[in-house]
């Protein structure tokens, strides 16, 4: 796979503080790279110097063959930024902001017209292209900065919290351009906090905490090592003690979850049967069960919360 | 090329989200309309030895008028990351926010220049070197502009403070009230640090005559005034670009 975007030992200080301290890492053609990490981890910042707003301290970054310290207008012209807080100019109307995007990135006349109608009528804006962006809802704001950053048909898509706060139609749509995007081969960087998303989503994700990649592979790859977060969730249709799930042997710990107790175990198929066996005893059955993996939050939380790991260790 | 049509990109949008404004526009007119009679109520001057100073005031407060608060602004709403992130450097983004204002300042200006000419029959005895003025003049107070707006803020009513702080001291030791040489000497030796003393005596000897610089000299000073604010606002500029972003 072409490497796209190239970040090596990327660096950036503001005064004493390290807000990125040597990260390295390649995303190619066709991928949705997830980069995920706790709030003041360092994400924001990174796609700022991965997309030229802020010039790194030290390392580089490279856009397809654009070096973006060197050459950042030749690598600017090659991608589109939907930043965390969307920022069309709200004393415009959607129609205005598309007409500026496509000036700023030189898109002719006629196409600029022509695919702002496309691009509007895919996101759903078209009945209100007219109207100031004041207007507009959360939802429609951002999909209109999608739009916005699609324009001029780039070949990557940096994507900084692009669902974050919005509701559940304009997510999916979100998450639907995306994938199509990189299915018609484009690159993603996706920076996101939501682990669920980036788990279904990215083909790879980076972990950053502390201005540190601790983590970047596959999320299943990822999961890999953290087997020991498997688990059963049960809901019984009538009562049994916690205190006797809690002593069933290979359970490690009980967590009542609404109406459903969730057994931390390595053994879930052997759990599963000692429990629909308990269930039995105290005259009531098993509504519902269901064994599972290890989450990427299991692995984001535990690789969040202890020392750094080399690249590729998860996997191992 | 390139360049220049993504400068005028931003120009244009400057033009539509900040300068079309109604209140704008009169705001443009009026200010320095009202300075000019609160100075020349009551003071029995002829109104064309008034005309040089109304001009170069109308020019001076309306080019650097709006761009202060573009970029603060601009960071407020989170449109400068936009702008950072397209293929245009700091220097293009500026130079569009100078050519918005440089354009309003000349809209702006022709309203006294046309009632100099046409109510109080002033005539322009050197139009070549007016026009020249009126322009430079324009540009190199829209830059001036931009050089108000280098302080890291997100809150545009700081940068119109020091902006006004600068602009209003500004209009009394610049020959705009009255000539230079009627001016006491302290007033005189400020003048010297003011490009609008050099707009204001080239207008002077263009339109009604009389200069106390040679116009060659002023010209020369006016152009100078012009391209080192240009270099020291993007400086500046490209210095503090990125401390916005953690704003």
């Amino acid at each position: 796979m072409a490497e796209v975007i190239r970040a090596e030992n990327l660096t950036r200080h503001f005064g004493d503080v390290v807000a990125v301290d040597g990260i390295s890492f390649a995303a190619g053609a066709g991928e949705i790279f997830g980069f995920l990490g706790p709030n003041g981890a360092g994400k924001t910042t990174t796609q700022r110097m991965l997309t030229g707003a802020l010039r790194p301290t030290s390392g580089s970054v490279w856009v397809l063959d654009h070096d973006m310290v060197q050459d950042p207008l030749g690598a600017k012209e090659h991608f589109g930024v939907v930043p965390e807080m969307a920022n069309p100019y709200m004393e415009m109307s959607g129609w205005d902001n598309m007409m500026f995007a496509g000036e700023l990135y030189g898109v002719s006349r006629g196409d600029r017209s022509s695919r702002s109608e496309q691009l509007l009528r895919q996101f759903g804006l078209w009945e209100r292209h007219d109207s100031r962006v004041k207007g507009y809802s959360k939802g429609m704001k951002q999909r209109l900065m999608l739009a916005m950053a699609l324009l001029h048909q780039p070949d990557i898509l940096f994507l900084d919290e692009p669902t974050s706060g919005l509701d559940v139609a304009s997510s999916r749509q979100i998450r639907a351009t995306v994938r199509q995007f990189a299915a018609d081969g484009g690159t993603v960087f996706y920076t996101t906090h939501n682990i669920e998303e980036a788990n279904q989503l990215c083909n790879r994700v980076a972990i950053i905490n502390q201005g540190e990649i601790v983590a970047l592979d596959t999320p299943e790859a990822l999961k890999a090592p953290f087997a020991e977060s498997q688990s059963v969730v049960v809901a019984f249709i009538g009562q049994v003690p916690v205190a006797q799930l809690e002593v069933l042997p290979g359970v490690q710990r009980v967590q009542k979850e609404g109406d459903k107790f969730r057994l931390y175990t390595p053994q879930p198929g052997l759990v599963a049967e000692q429990v629909s066996e308990l269930a039995r005893q105290h005259n009531t059955h098993v509504l519902t069960i269901n064994t599972l993996g290890p989450s990427l939050e299991d692995t984001f939380l535990k690789l969040t919360q202890r020392p750094t790991i080399q690249q590729g260790e998860a996997s191992q | 090329m390139k360049s220049f049509s993504r400068l005028w990109v931003v120009a244009k949008k400057n033009i539509r989200v900040y300068y079309l404004k109604g209140p704008v526009l009169i705001f443009g007119v009026f200010f320095p309309a009202f300075l000019f009679f609160a100075f020349a109520i009551g003071r029995h001057l002829p109104a064309r030895d008034l005309v040089p100073g109304l001009i170069g005031m109308a020019i001076f407060f309306t080019a650097s008028a709006i761009t202060p608060a573009i970029i603060p602004f601009e960071t407020r709403t989170r449109t400068l990351e936009r702008l950072l992130v397209a293929p245009l450097t700091i220097s293009s983004m500026l130079a569009g926010d100078i050519l918005a204002a440089f354009m309003f300042g000349l809209f702006v200006s022709i309203i006294p220049i046309l009632i100099s000419v046409l109510v109080i029959g002033v005539s322009i005895a050197h139009p070549l070197i007016f026009v020249i003025t009126i322009i430079l003049a324009a540009g190199c107070f829209a830059i001036l502009g931009t050089l108000f707006a280098v302080p890291v803020t997100d809150i545009p009513a700081d940068v119109m403070m020091l902006s006004n702080l600068v602009r209003l001291p500004l209009i009394f030791f610049s020959g705009v009230f009255m000539p230079i040489e009627q001016m006491p000497q302290w007033g005189q030796w400020l003048s010297v640090i003011s490009p609008l003393t050099y707009c204001t005596e080239l207008i002077r000897y263009s339109s009604i005559g009389g200069n106390h610089f040679a116009p060659a000299t002023s010209l020369t000073i006016l152009i100078g005034f012009t391209l080192a604010l240009w270099i020291l606002s993007i400086r500046l500029h490209q210095r503090n670009m990125s401390r916005r972003l953690a704003l």
